[in-house]
């Protein structure tokens, strides 16, 4: 979707505004928000993408004045909700439903450190044909879905090079929307920066970003 | 206990569906934690633990790792490895998922990693424009900058100007190469070795490298004459 999350290239967000030490996370609520995500994602309702979706959906201007981590609580709000594992007159009194069954965690203390070791699976199962080539000239699909998507804006209709294949990947258009992995290739593509932003740009720019074969077309 | 919890998630829920959770922050990405956010927290996780969903010493366990176990130290032993070791750099450029496992790290967020070098004429900066993705095993969580509009919007179109705001002034003629992370990939960048560091080793090279070099928002600085040790 074309929202406020797709970042790149926008102007007028002011300086980058630096915090020297900074803690990992600024408050115990930080931690708790972001440990509860990703203890609650063992159970597997819903995947990464729909993670990302989650966040995308939040109204811009909540988005631009949340804090990360607030974006991640509220984020986790609606999907308990939604996935039904709190209803919400529970969101309301804050206690479990009387004579509702007692569920056991998905994660545990001691399997903590395996599933953070837990892997994003890609592959280089030769059944899944690459469409592209390294070297190859691409352009990226001018596209606006109104879901999730990994293409950002400022690529889009934009002329790159395939710099790398990086193997077979699920496609996050669909899985998002639990319509399917639709695994493909993902390439390295890179673009000179006076493709991206014009003439005035550095010749010594380049960008370069991943996309999947469904984002690509020949130039 | 239950009233103390009462109402609190469900505030949290129309807050946030009017727009105004955190509406006692300031506009920024910084941090000024509206008190209520805590409990509405605790809130939600007694909630949860009450239900069996999540268990509390698994959600203790994640916060110790990313507070002390994972973080910008792992990269920099990465990166002194390299330096130190020129058949572990040549791994690390090809396979870097394998070399980082080599050292021990191996958390989610690296199974699919690139590491990009620089040189006195090219330059690697990482963003990720449409999130926060980021190398969690070699640099644990990403700072509030990295994750922050600014940063986000500007890396890919005023890399420079990003720079010159960290301190970093490129020179004309050095090749920028911005990496976008908008796939499962992600990015370390292997900062230059800086003179005056041939004598030293492994262990006091890694004292040297610092988290914003290894993103490529930095250098890493030459020693003090007299050594950092």
């Amino acid at each position: 979707m074309n929202g406020v999350h797709d970042m790149g290239g926008m102007q007028g967000m002011g300086p980058v505004q630096y915090e020297k030490n900074e803690p990992v996370f600024h408050a115990v609520w930080e931690g708790r928000v972001y440990s509860l995500n990703r203890a609650i994602r063992a159970w597997r309702k819903w995947n990464l993408d729909t993670d990302r979706h989650g966040i995308e959906l939040l109204p811009p201007a909540d988005y631009l004045r949340m804090s990360y981590y607030e974006r991640w609580f509220t984020r986790l709000l609606t999907n308990l909700v939604q996935f039904g594992f709190v209803t919400k007159e529970e969101m309301e009194s804050g206690k479990p439903a009387p004579g509702s069954s007692r569920a056991t965690p998905a994660l545990t203390a001691t399997m903590s450190s395996g599933f953070l070791s837990r892997g994003i699976p890609s592959s280089n199962d030769p059944k899944v044909r690459p469409l592209f080539k390294v070297g190859q000239r691409v352009r990226a699909r001018n596209i606006n879905p109104s879901g999730h998507t990994r293409l950002p804006r400022y690529a889009r209709g934009k002329t790159g090079t395939i710099m790398i294949d990086h193997g077979v990947y699920s496609f996050p258009d669909t899985s998002a929307h639990f319509l399917g992995e639709k695994r493909q290739h993902v390439y390295s593509v890179r673009f000179t920066a006076r493709e991206l932003w014009g003439e005035s740009a550095s010749p010594r720019h380049f960008v370069h970003i991943d996309m999947w074969d469904d984002y690509l077309e020949r130039a | 206990m239950n009233t103390t919890r009462r109402g609190f998630l469900t505030a949290a829920m129309a807050a946030a569906a009017h727009g105004q959770l955190g509406a006692q922050e300031s506009g920024h990405d910084h941090q000024e934690v509206p008190s209520d956010l805590t409990l509405r927290v605790k809130a939600l996780e007694s909630l949860l633990v009450e239900k069996g969903i999540v268990d509390s010493a698994a959600l203790d366990a994640l916060v110790d790792t990313f507070e002390h176990k994972v973080g910008p130290r792992n990269g920099a032993r990465v990166v002194a490895r390299a330096w130190a070791d020129p058949s572990y750099k040549k791994r690390l450029l090809s396979n870097a998922p394998e070399a980082i496992a080599e050292l021990g790290y191996t958390s989610g967020q690296g199974e699919h990693m690139l590491v990009v070098e620089n040189g006195p004429k090219t330059h690697n900066l990482v963003v990720c424009t449409l999130c926060s993705c980021y190398p969690w095993p070699v640099l644990g969580l990403p700072p509030v900058w990295y994750k922050s509009a600014p940063y986000r919007s500007r890396a890919v179109i005023d890399p420079r100007g990003v720079l010159a705001e960290f301190g970093l002034q490129l020179a004309e003629d050095v090749e920028l190469h911005v990496w976008d992370s908008t796939a499962e990939l992600r990015y370390l960048v292997l900062p230059e070795r800086p003179s005056g560091t041939e004598n030293m080793t492994e262990d006091q090279l890694a004292v040297l490298v610092t988290r914003d070099a290894m993103v490529g928002v930095a250098k890493v600085p030459a020693p003090r004459p007299g050594g950092n040790e």
